[in-house]
C-alpha cells in the first residue's frame, strides 16, 4: 500500500514507513489494522504503510526490508507489541538494510491499547494516534551511533572477606589482573574469627586458610592491605582509583615471622580479632594464618616510633626489618570495573540500654562468643565467663538484638543470627553438657538446606528454645539477670545467667557510606550498598561496571557470600573479556549555551554521569554512563539538558498531536 | 541628522518602569538629542487625540510598559501598534505579564467583589456604590474603562518585536537600546525580530556564588527565616532561587549585594517556555533527593508542604502557559466588544 506520488516531509527529509501489526488476534481483534494503516498514509513524512500478520516472523522482517529498500524509507514506525519485546528485533532488521536502527519507532498498540480496551472502534482510534504521536516522533529523531570505548583488562576488589576473596580468585583464574584492597593488616575478614560454621560444623580457618594462601601466591592478584580506595573517577572500562596504603613499619620481605618484637614492647591492648576478649602488643600480628603473613606496627598505640621514646622492637629484631621511616604511599591505578566487598559490622548494642553490653563484662556478643569456642581463641576453646574465667552453669542467648524493631532500631531480619545461635548454643552443649542453655527468640527463621535440622538437633540436645524478647538484662551480684515473656505461655520469667550472649544485627560496614560517596554506588534506606535489580541484577550497581557483592549489600552467611563473590566476578570477566565496549547513544547531553552552571543536576544523576567542566563551567555528561532515564533532564531549569531522540520539540508535539482534540 | 521618533506608552504599571528611564541620568543627554518625542504622560502633557492624528508608522519606537488589564491598555496597545514601526514590550509586566499577573487565577467580577464590596472598609450599601460611569456635567457622561477578566502580557493583544524584560530594566540593557537606536538611525538597521534585550543564558551564570557539587534541599526556607551566607547558592542554602530557570541581564541585584534570591523578573531563560514549571521540576528533583526512600510519599509530600505560595513563588512575572491559553480563549470573546 504504497502512498505514491508523496514526497518526503518537507521539513525533515523524512521517508516514513509504517508497518501496522495484526500480532495474530492479539491486536487485530480490537483494533481495524486495516484501517490504522490507510489513516497513517496521510501523515507528513509517511509514504509507506502495511498491516501484516505477524511483523516479527522472519518473513514480516522480511517483507519490512523488502519495504525499506523498494521505498527508500529512511525512518520506520512498527505498530506492535511493547518496544521491550520486539524493539531490538526491528532495529537489527532495518539495519541489515542500511537504516540507522535508531529512526525505527515502536508505537504500542497492544500493550496499551488493544489488550485493555473492549471497544474496537474507539481502541482503532486511540491506536491511529499512538501511530500519530509516534510519526510524530520519528519526523524529528537524528541518526545516530554508539559510543564506544576501551576497556582496562584489569579489576579493582575493595574489601578482603570470603566474598571479596572469592570473587578475587574467580577472576584472577580466568586469567585477568587483579588489585584486592583490604582495610585492615590481614585478608579474611569476620570468617576468620569464627570458630566453626554451621551446618557442617567444619572448622571456619581451615577451609578459609587455603583460600587465604591462594590469594597470597595468585600471581594475577595484587594484594594490599593496611589500604584504602580514597576516590575513583572514569567510568565502566576505565576507572581511575587512587588507593592510600599506609604503612606497617615492618618490611614484609625481611620480617621473618620470629615474633622476637612482639615479646619486647612493652603496650599491651584488646586485641580486635579476639573481639576484645584478648591481648595483643602494639606490634603484632591479627592471628597465626594472616595473609599477608608479616607483622605490624599500629601506630595509633606504639608509644612513639623514636629512639628516644620506646624502639624496643626494632632493637629486638634481628633482620633488621622494622623501618620507622614507612610513610603512606598513593597508587593511582586504573581498572575496567570494581567490585566492592566491604562486607558488614555489627551493631552497636550499648545503643540498647536495657542490655547493659558494655558495662556487664559477662554480657558478650556473638563475634567474642565464636572467639571463646575457638581452639586458637583467648581461652583455647574453653568457655570460661570474662569476669572471672570460671565455668557458666547457666548461659542465655538472646537473638534479634537490635534487628526486626522497626521502632528502635534496625526493622529488618538479620537472617543468619538463628542459625548461629542455634550453633553457639550446639556447641556450647558438646563442649559442656550440664551446662544450662537458653535461646530467646521471636521467630526461629532457618531456611537453607540442613538449617532447620540443625536447630532441631540443638534442641535434642536440650537446649531451652523461649518465644520472648527480654525486656531487661542487669547485673545482680554473681549473677545476669534477664527478665522476659514466653509469648508462647504467657508467663513472666526471671533467669539467672553467668554469661549472656547477644545476637546483634548485621549492618553495612563502618566505611559503606564513604564508599558510596567515592563509588557513587547508591545506598538503601538501612545504609547497605543496593542492587541495580533485587531480582535480575543482583550484584550489579546502577553505575555501569561497579559490583558489589556478598554482606555489603545484605546480611547474609558464608555461602551466600561466596555465591554472589563468584557472581560478581563473573560479571566483570564478562566486562573485561569485551573487545570494546559499546553504548546506547540515547544518552542526555549538554547545550553548554544554554546550561548556566547552577550544578542543579550534578547530584541527582543515578548512574553518576555527569561532572562539571571547571574552565568552562558548564555541566558534562558522559555518554558511557548515562543510561538515558531523563532525571537530570526535568531537573534542569534552564533546559539546557537534552535527551537525544527524546527532546523537548519532540515531546511537545508528541503531546499535541495526542491531545489535538481536546485543545479544539 | 533627522531625530528618531519615540512614544512610551503603557498599561497597567506602577511607574516603576518610568523611573528606570529617569534613572538614567546623564545617558538621557544623548538621547535627548537623537530623539524626538512624540508621547510619554511622564513627560509632558501629551494627549491621545494627538496620536491618533499622526500616520501610519509615523512613529519610529514605542516603549510599552505594563500587561493588558483594562480595556483602555488593550485599545492603546492596538493604536500605538499602529502608529509604530518598532513595538518594545519594556518591563516584566509588558513582557510577561509581571505583579499584575498574580491576579489571573481570579475573574474581574471576583477582583472587584472582593476589592469593593468584601474589602473591610467597604460601607454596607452593598454593590450599589460600584459605579462604572457618571455623569458629571449635564448630558456629560465619563465611563470608566472595563477591568478584563485576564491580564496578559502585551505580545497576547498585538504584535511585539522587541523584549526589554525586568522590574524594571536595568541600565546595561540600555546601552543596548541606545545602539538598536543609533545603529537604527545610521543604517536603518534593526535586530532580528523577537530579540530579547538581556542575557542569552539563566541568572546562575552570571552569580557570583558559589555552587555545591550537591545542591539538596531537605528543608524549605523563605527569605526573613535566614540570614544567608553571602557566599553560598541559596538553592543549596534552602531557600527557592529563580536563577536556574531566569534569563541573566539583571547584573546580579537580588543575589548579589542585596543577599536575596532571584524572584525571576528578567522572564525565562533562553531555552525555556514555562519558568514556573521548570523551576518547579528543578526544586522537585532536588528536594529531599537521594532520601525518597527514607522520607516516603509521605514525607516527601510534608517537605514540599512547606513551599509557601507555590503560585507567587513560581509564577511571579510570568502567566502560566495553560492560564495564558484559557485566559485568551475568554478574551477573545470579551474583545469584540471592547475594541472595534
Ligand atoms: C557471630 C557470627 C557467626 C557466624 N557464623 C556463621 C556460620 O556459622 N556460617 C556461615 O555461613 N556464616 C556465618 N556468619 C556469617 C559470615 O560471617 C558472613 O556471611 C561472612 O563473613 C561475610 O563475608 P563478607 O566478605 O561479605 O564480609 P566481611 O567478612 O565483613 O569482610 C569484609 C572485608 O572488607 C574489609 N573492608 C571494610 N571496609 C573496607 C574498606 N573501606 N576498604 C577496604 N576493605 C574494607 C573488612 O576489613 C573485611 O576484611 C556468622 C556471622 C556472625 C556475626
Ligand atoms: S616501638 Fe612501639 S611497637 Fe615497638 S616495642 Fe615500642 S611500643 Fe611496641
Ligand atoms: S539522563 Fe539520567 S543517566 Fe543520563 S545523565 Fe541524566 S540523570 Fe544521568
Ligand atoms: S541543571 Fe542544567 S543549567 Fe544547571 S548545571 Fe545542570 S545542565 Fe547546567
Ligand atoms: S540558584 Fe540563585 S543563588 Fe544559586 S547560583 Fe543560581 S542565581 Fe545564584
Amino acid at each position: 500500500m504504497t502512498a505514491d506520488g508523496k514526497k518526503s516531509s518537507k521539513t525533515t527529509n523524512k521517508r516514513i514507513g509504517v508497518f501496522v501489526c495484526h500480532c495474530g488476534k492479539n491486536i487485530a481483534e480490537m483494533v481495524d489494522v486495516k484501517k490504522a494503516a490507510d489513516v497513517s498514509k496521510d501523515l507528513e513524512g509517511v509514504v509507506f504503510t502495511t498491516h501484516s500478520n505477524y511483523l516479527c516472523s522472519e518473513p514480516g522482517q522480511k517483507e519490512l526490508q523488502e519495504a525499506i529498500k523498494t521505498s527508500k524509507l529512511n525512518a520506520i514506525v512498527c505498530a506492535c507489541c511493547s518496544p521491550t519485546l520486539h524493539e531490538e528485533t526491528f532495529r537489527s532488521a532495518a539495519e541489515n538494510v542500511g537504516m540507522n536502527k535508531y529512526e525505527v519507532e515502536i508505537a504500542n498498540i497492544r500493550e496499551k491499547c488493544s489488550w485493555v480496551h473492549t471497544n474496537r472502534e474507539k481502541a482503532t482510534e486511540k491506536a491511529i494516534k499512538i501511530i500519530e504521536t509516534k510519526v510524530e516522533k520519528a519526523l524529528l529523531n537524528e541518526p545516530l551511533t554508539p559510543a564506544s570505548v576501551e576497556v582496562n583488562r584489569t579489576c579493582l576488589i575493595i574489601g578482603a572477606g570470603i566474598t571479596g576473596i572469592q570473587a578475587a580468585l574467580d577472576v584472577a583464574d580466568a586469567g585477568f589482573k587483579v588489585t584486592l584492597v583490604e582495610k585492615s593488616p590481614t585478608i579474611g575478614g569476620h570468617m576468620a574469627q569464627l570458630a566453626s560454621t554451621f551446618p557442617t560444623l567444619d572448622c571456619s580457618q581451615c577451609i578459609l586458610s587455603p583460600k587465604m594462601s591462594a590469594i597470597a601466591h595468585n600471581e594475577n592478584i595484587n594484594l594490599i592491605t593496611n589500604a584504602e580506595v580514597t576516590s575513583v573517577s572514569g567510568f565502566v572500562g576505565n576507572f581511575k582509583v587512587e588507593i592510600k596504603e599506609y604503612p606497617r613499619y615492618v618490611d614484609p620481605d625481611k620480617c621473618t615471622l620470629c615474633d622476637d618484637c612482639v615479646k619486647v614492647c612493652p603496650v599491651v591492648v584488646p586485641a580486635e580479632f579476639e573481639g576484645g576478649l584478648g591481648p595483643r602488643k602494639a606490634i603484632y600480628m591479627p592471628f597465626p594464618q594472616a595473609v599477608p603473613s608479616v607483622y605490624t606496627l599500629d601506630i595509633d598505640n606504639c608509644l612513639g616510633i623514636h629512639p628516644l621514646i620506646c624502639s624496643k622492637c626494632r632493637d629486638a629484631c634481628g633482620p633488621e626489618a622494622i623501618d620507622y621511616d614507612m610513610v603512606t604511599k598513593i597508587k593511582n591505578m586504573e581498572f575496567g570495573s570494581i567490585i566492592i566487598a566491604t562486607g558488614f559490622d555489627l551493631y552497636d548494642i550499648s545503643k540498647i540500654q536495657e542490655y547493659e553490653f558494655g558495662t556487664d563484662v559477662d554480657v558478650i556478643d556473638g563475634i567474642q562468643f565464636e572467639r571463646l569456642l575457638s581452639s586458637s581463641g583467648p581461652t583455647s576453646g574453653v568457655v570460661l565467663r570474662p569476669s572471672d574465667h570460671k565455668k557458666p552453669e547457666t548461659v542465655v542467648f538472646v537473638q534479634c538484638v537490635g534487628s526486626r524493631d522497626p521502632e528502635h532500631h534496625m526493622a529488618y531480619c538479620s537472617k543468619i543470627c538463628c542459625t548461629y545461635t542455634g550453633k553457639h548454643a550446639l556447641l556450647l552443649k558438646d563442649l559442656a553438657p550440664d551446662t544450662e542453655v537458653y535461646v530467646f527468640y521471636i521467630d526461629i527463621r532457618a531456611a537453607g538446606r540442613g538449617y532447620e535440622e540443625f536447630i532441631q538437633r540443638a534442641q535434642e540436645k536440650g537446649v531451652i528454645y523461649i518465644r520472648g524478647k527480654p525486656s531487661k538484662i542487669f547485673r545482680d551480684g554473681d549473677k545476669t539477670i534477664i527478665w522476659a515473656a514466653n509469648t508462647l505461655t504467657g508467663e513472666r520469667l526471671e533467669v539467672e545467667a553467668d554469661l549472656v550472649v547477644l545476637a546483634p544485627a548485621m549492618i553495612p560496614s563502618f566505611d559503606t557510606k564513604s564508599i558510596s560517596l567515592i563509588t557513587k554506588c547508591s545506598l538503601d534506606e538501612y545504609g547497605f550498598f543496593k542492587e541495580a535489580h533485587m531480582k535480575l541484577k543482583p550484584v550489579e550497581s546502577l553505575v555501569s561496571g561497579l559490583l558489589v557483592a556478598g554482606t555489603a549489600l545484605s546480611p547474609k552467611d558464608i555461602p551466600e557470600s561466596v555465591a554472589q563473590g563468584s557472581a560478581a566476578a563473573a560479571k566483570a570477566i564478562s566486562i573485561l573479556s569485551q573487545p570494546k565496549l559499546y553504548h546506547e547513544p540515547l544518552v542526555s547531553t549538554v547545550d553548554e549555551d544554554k546550561c548556566c552552571g547552577c550544578k542543579v543536576c550534578q547530584s541527582l544523576c543515578p548512574y553518576g554521569a555527569i561532572t562539571f567542566d571547571d574552565a568552562n563551567k558548564t555541566s558534562v555528561v558522559n555518554e558511557i554512563l548515562c543510561e538515558g532515564c531523563g532525571t537530570c533532564v526535568s531537573a534542569c531549569a534552564s533546559q539546557a539538558l537534552i535527551l537525544k531522540n527524546l527532546t523537548h520539540k519532540q515531546m511537545e508535539k508528541m503531546i499535541h498531536v495526542a491531545l489535538k482534540e481536546e485543545a479544539k | 541628522m533627522t531625530k528618531i521618533k519615540l512614544a512610551v506608552a503603557a498599561g497597567s504599571y506602577c511607574g516603576g518602569c518610568d523611573m528606570s528611564i529617569i534613572d538614567l541620568n546623564e545617558l538621557l543627554i544623548p538621547i535627548d538629542e537623537v530623539i524626538e518625542l512624540q508621547y510619554w504622560q511622564l513627560a509632558a502633557d501629551f494627549k491621545i487625540k494627538d496620536v491618533k492624528a499622526l500616520k501610519d508608522n509615523e512613529i519610529d519606537i514605542t516603549l510599552y510598559h505594563g500587561p493588558i488589564r483594562t480595556s483602555e491598555h488593550a485599545e492603546l496597545a492596538h493604536l500605538f501598534r499602529k502608529k509604530s514601526k518598532v513595538l518594545i514590550a519594556y518591563g516584566a509586566c509588558s513582557c510577561f505579564g509581571g505583579i499584575p499577573q498574580l491576579a489571573n487565577p481570579f475573574t474581574a467580577s471576583e477582583l472587584l467583589d472582593e476589592t469593593y464590596v468584601h474589602g473591610y472598609n467597604m460601607d454596607d450599601s452593598g454593590p450599589n456604590h460600584m459605579r462604572t460611569s457618571s455623569e458629571y456635567k449635564k448630558g456629560r457622561k465619563m465611563t470608566l474603562p472595563k477591568l478584563l477578566d485576564s491580564c496578559l502580557p502585551l505580545s497576547s493583544e498585538v504584535d511585539v518585536d522587541y523584549y526589554v524584560p525586568g522590574c524594571p530594566p536595568v541600565r546595561d540593557q540600555w546601552l543596548v537600546l541606545i545602539d538598536i537606536i543609533t545603529n537604527f538611525i545610521k543604517n536603518g538597521e534593526l535586530p532580528p525580530k523577537g530579540t530579547v534585550v538581556a542575557g542569552d543564558k539563566a541568572r546562575c551564570e552570571e552569580c557570583g556564588r558559589e555552587k555545591p557539587d550537591e545542591i539538596v534541599i531537605n528543608k524549605f526556607l523563605r527569605p526573613y527565616e535566614i540570614n544567608p551566607d553571602p557566599e553560598k547558592c541559596l538553592l543549596a542554602q534552602g531557600l527557592i532561587c529563580m536563577g536556574p530557570a531566569t534569563r541573566a541581564g539583571c547584573g546580579n541585584q537580588c543575589t548579589g549585594d542585596a543577599n536575596m534570591p532571584c524572584r525571576g523578573c528578567f522572564g525565562p531563560a533562553p531555552e525555556v517556555d514555562e519558568p514556573g514549571l521548570k523551576m518547579l521540576s528543578a526544586i522537585a528533583s532536588i528536594a529531599g533527593a537521594k532520601k525518597e526512600g527514607e522520607l516516603g510519599e509521605e514525607g516527601l509530600k510534608k517537605l514540599m508542604d512547606q513551599v509557601v505560595d507555590p503560585f507567587g513563588t513560581f509564577y511571579r512575572f510570568a502567566v502560566p502557559q495553560i492560564l495564558m491559553h484559557i485566559k485568551q480563549k475568554k478574551a477573545k470573546e470579551e474583545k469584540s466588544d471592547s475594541v472595534k
